[in-house]
């Protein structure tokens, strides 16, 4: 395992380290992604084509038997809200017409094309040659792509995933994605592409899917240990870049999970606790569940607000939401078509409430968590109806006190630190409270 | 009811639905079911379910829109963040407050993800009601969309059959649909008069009859509707200066009856709408004959309307049925009008508005919510649009 120390003067608040920790997984995400942007951006001179479509129902590994390039443009909105441009992207697409109430995600994508579309490394996006409406988990993502194909005017593949209403996946289900995979995707794919489909390829390319999928759920399940080795939020988010992103199915993901897995093992074997961007986070003092997309304008404010009191996230929601791989589903290249059809219909947000709730019970007690956290983000229906009761419930069936905050993921308007972090210091009065009562109980 | 055609006076008619749309107790279908032991009302959200299914079972389908602006909201608001539409709360208020206690279960179709969220916490709320999420495929293709459509209809009418206690008939389907055929082609009735002569058919009371649809026994509400015909065309109503405007955006949560009558009050006639579309979402009869659930499917994925909730796969057909809309009612313009925080109806307006811009209509948009009380910022807005409507046509 290689670690790299990289100076960064901005991160001198927090003693005792002044520097940024790069493990070998960072540096080796940090080069896939500007490789990545590079292939993209460079499209128009090599001749690459390229499919737009969503984090939830990624269906990269059928996208790279194509030849096609994979652009997401959630992961767009997340490098905009993180290098902070996003805020005048969302106001941009207001000015043309968007309403101030709808998708943060949709309006910095909009505003984004509108200012010229400029990707992460300073040049232009290519157009899309296909949007590949991969359609699981969120109704916006109609919408985002019916408007993105007014602008760009290309083909449109709409793939239906139904959703777990009865949190079940039925037979009628399955034949149906499947069905829409093998008469309308796969040939709109081809015709768009050129490339005529071999299936033994998505084979392969599920295969190594499954192997990083593997190093993934190991890396979020050592969080389990006591102190955890990882933060599953604000931490989990870069683990799950690569597989989330334009990379499960491919070799460097399973190099990125390797590292990554053995990395936090060393970890595990040590006692460490999680990295921070301050540096090795000190005593962890609360362990939570988080359920919700974090807030990516003030994504380093919002972290440490967690670091600085001892609380780290020993399991978080948002980390499946493009696959649910921790109680056992993985990419089977026996059932190719199939397989594609049930990691769809798995992700997070494409399970009932119901199951959405089990899943948060679960995580507080398989890591014996304090509590449970949502971050409500304003403007997502998907995620945030129903959390109030989510909260009420999970509380019920733990007896661990749960808190609220509400943010945005990429309009800084939304991001009201003070009242965020009032709420996590009344919060983690809370489980000492709960603590002390059961230590005086005991 | 009265079921001869006797003439009854149209102030009347509109009295006895205007009931029905006041009592949020539901008491006509908490009615209905006490008369004969055994009956079961099903009740269903925006923005469609094939009520075919609940009539054949010989059970009540009852339309729930939320509380409108009378119902006070005191359980309902510790449920959503204030970000998030009127609608769920307002239902979630009636069903705590006991409003909802007779209903024997609960449809949430496929609209958008706060709805399809709330199919969750209703599983979890009222455990003992059948709930279930009603999915329908956005893929028009019968072989595809529609065998899995065919397969949700089968499970639907299998779940029904057994909250019934007898399987339902294909000819009891049948049946169903016969009688629905007739409510949809009074509806269609309905709409070409007020698109006709609209003074005739004020929107606020057409509003109330196609309401009265979601609360009554489809058979009464069918002969509702026939005397509503025949007393409206009988009348003669004052025709006013106003202009003709189609209303799109309001196809979930409901606005406020005052807000309709504004409209008008302001110079504009409601000549088309998206409220309340199950009551005319297939566009056509359903064939009868014939296997009853391919007949639905086909029906659904050939002749139905569209709208934010539905998926056109063909870019150039993309609000062309609001260009259409237009032209069929010779309308002037449209008003958008959408609930606040609605991402289907907000996130669909930008593309709708850029075809009527190319088409030439005109439009103004605003937002409301059940509860508005505010009326005087929309009936501005709505009479300086038909001012400048009228004063566009007349140069
Ligand atoms: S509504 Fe939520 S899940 Fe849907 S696109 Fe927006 S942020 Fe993503
Ligand atoms: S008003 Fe709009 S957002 Fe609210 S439940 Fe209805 S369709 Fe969904």
């Amino acid at each position: 395992m290689t670690t790299v120390k990289v100076a960064t003067p901005k991160a001198a608040a927090r003693a005792p380290a002044k520097e940024v920790i790069k493990d070998a997984s960072m540096l080796k995400q940090k080069e896939m992604m500007a490789a990545h942007y590079d292939r993209l951006t460079s499209a128009p001179e090599t001749g690459a084509k390229v499919a737009a479509t969503f984090v939830p129902g990624n269906l990269n590994e059928l996208v790279m038997c194509f030849d096609l390039l994979n652009n997401l443009p959630e992961v767009n909105a997340i490098q905009n809200g993180l290098r902070r441009v996003s805020g005048s992207y969302v106001l941009e697409a207001e000015k043309i017409g968007h309403s101030e109430d709808v998708c943060t995600y949709v309006k910095s994508d909009i505003g984004m094309m509108a200012k010229g579309n400029i990707a992460p490394n300073g040049k232009k996006f290519p157009n899309p040659d296909v949007l590949l409406l991969s359609y699981t988990g969120c109704f916006t993502f109609m919408k985002w792509f019916e408007l993105l194909r007014e602008q760009y005017k290309c083909e449109t593949i709409m793939l239906h995933t139904p959703y777990m209403g009865d949190g079940k996946i039925t037979k009628g289900m399955i034949d149906y994605m499947v069905k829409q995979l093998r008469e309308e995707v796969i040939p709109t794919l081809e015709r768009v592409s050129g490339v005529k489909f071999d299936i033994d390829r998505l084979r392969e390319n599920l295969k190594r899917s499954s192997k990083a999928e593997d190093d993934l759920v190991r890396v979020l399940q050592s969080a389990k240990a006591k102190p955890s080795p990882i933060d599953a939020y604000f931490g989990g988010i870069y683990y799950i870049g690569p597989i989330f992103g334009a990379f499960r199915g491919t070799q460097d993901a399973i190099d990125y999970y390797r590292f990554l897995r053995e990395e936090v093992e060393d970890r595990l074997a040590k006692g460490q606790g999680p990295v921070t961007p301050d540096g090795d986070m000190g005593k962890e003092k609360y362990r939570l569940v988080v359920e919700g997309p974090p807030n990516y304008t003030s994504f380093r404010q919002f972290w440490k607000m967690f670091y600085d009191e001892g609380a780290v996230v020993v399991a978080s929601s948002y980390t499946k939401v493009g696959g649910v791989y921790d109680f056992g589903f993985r990419h089977d290249p026996s059932k190719p078509l199939e397989t594609l059809a049930e990691y769809c219909l798995g992700v997070y947000t494409n399970r009932s409430l119901p199951m959405r709730i089990d899943m948060l019970v679960n995580y507080i007690n398989e890591y014996e968590a304090d509590g449970l956290l949502i971050n409500s983000i304003k403007s997502c229906n998907s995620f945030s109806a129903g959390q109030l009761l989510m909260m009420r419930e999970v509380e019920k069936r733990t007896g661990k006190p749960a808190a609220f905050v509400e943010s945005d993921l990429v309009d800084p308007r939304y991001f009201s630190a003070a009242n965020i972090k009032n709420r996590l210091e009344s919060y983690f009065q809370m489980i000492d409270q709960k603590r002390s009562g059961a230590n005086a109980a005991a | 009811m009265a079921t001869s055609l006797n003439p009854q006076a149209t102030a009347d008619i509109v009295a006895r639905a205007n009931a029905l749309f006041e009592d949020l107790s539901f008491g006509t279908a908490r009615a209905w079911k006490e008369a004969v032991p055994g009956r079961k009302v099903v009740g269903y959200m925006p923005i469609y379910v094939p009520r075919e299914l609940i009539h054949a079972a010989d059970m009540l389908p009852l339309g729930i829109v939320g509380g409108g602006d009378q119902l006070e909201v005191i359980h309902g608001d510790a449920y959503y963040q204030s970000y998030i539409c009127r609608i769920p709360r307002s239902t979630i208020e009636l069903g705590v407050s006991g409003r909802l206690d007779f209903v024997d279960g609960m449809l949430f179709p496929s609209i958008c993800d706060v709805i399809r969220n709330l199919s969750g916490m209703w599983k979890l709320m009222f455990p003992k009601v059948y709930s279930r999420y009603f999915d329908v495929p956005q893929n028009y293709r019968d072989d595809i969309g529609g065998n899995f459509y065919i397969n949700e209809l089968a499970e639907l009418r299998h779940d029904l059959g057994e909250l019934r206690g007898k399987p339902i008939t294909d000819d009891e389907l049948r049946s169903s649909i016969a009688v629905y055929n007739d409510n949809r082609r009074l509806i269609r009735e309905l709409y070409a008069l007020r698109a006709e002569r609209p003074w005739q058919a004020p929107a606020a009371e057409v509003y109330l009859m196609v309401r009265a649809g979601l609360l009554l026994p489809v058979e009464e509400h069918s002969a509702l509707l026939r005397h509503y015909l025949a007393a409206a065309r009988a009348e003669e109503r004052p025709m006013r200066d106003n202009c003709r405007v189609v209303l799109t955006g309001m196809f979930c949560e409901q606005p406020p009856l005052n807000l309709i009558k504004s409209l008008e009050l302001s110079g504009c006639y409601v000549v088309d709408d998206d409220l309340l579309l199950v009551t005319r979402w297939l566009t056509g009869d359903v064939e009868i004959e014939g296997d009853p659930l391919r007949n639905l499917s086909s029906a659904f994925l050939h002749h139905s309307e569209s709208t934010a909730a539905k998926y056109e796969p063909n870019q150039k057909e993309k609000g062309q049925h609001l260009v259409r809309a237009v032209k069929r009612t010779a309308a002037e313009g449209v008003i958008f009008a959408a609930p606040s925080f609605c991402d289907p109806a907000l996130l669909e307006r930008p593309m709708l508005q850029h075809v009527l811009k190319e088409a030439g209509i005109p439009y103004i948009a605003f937002k409301y919510a059940e509860n508005s009380g505010q009326m005087q910022p929309i009936r501005e807005q709505a009479g300086t649009f038909a001012d400048s409507i009228k004063l566009w046509s007349a140069a």
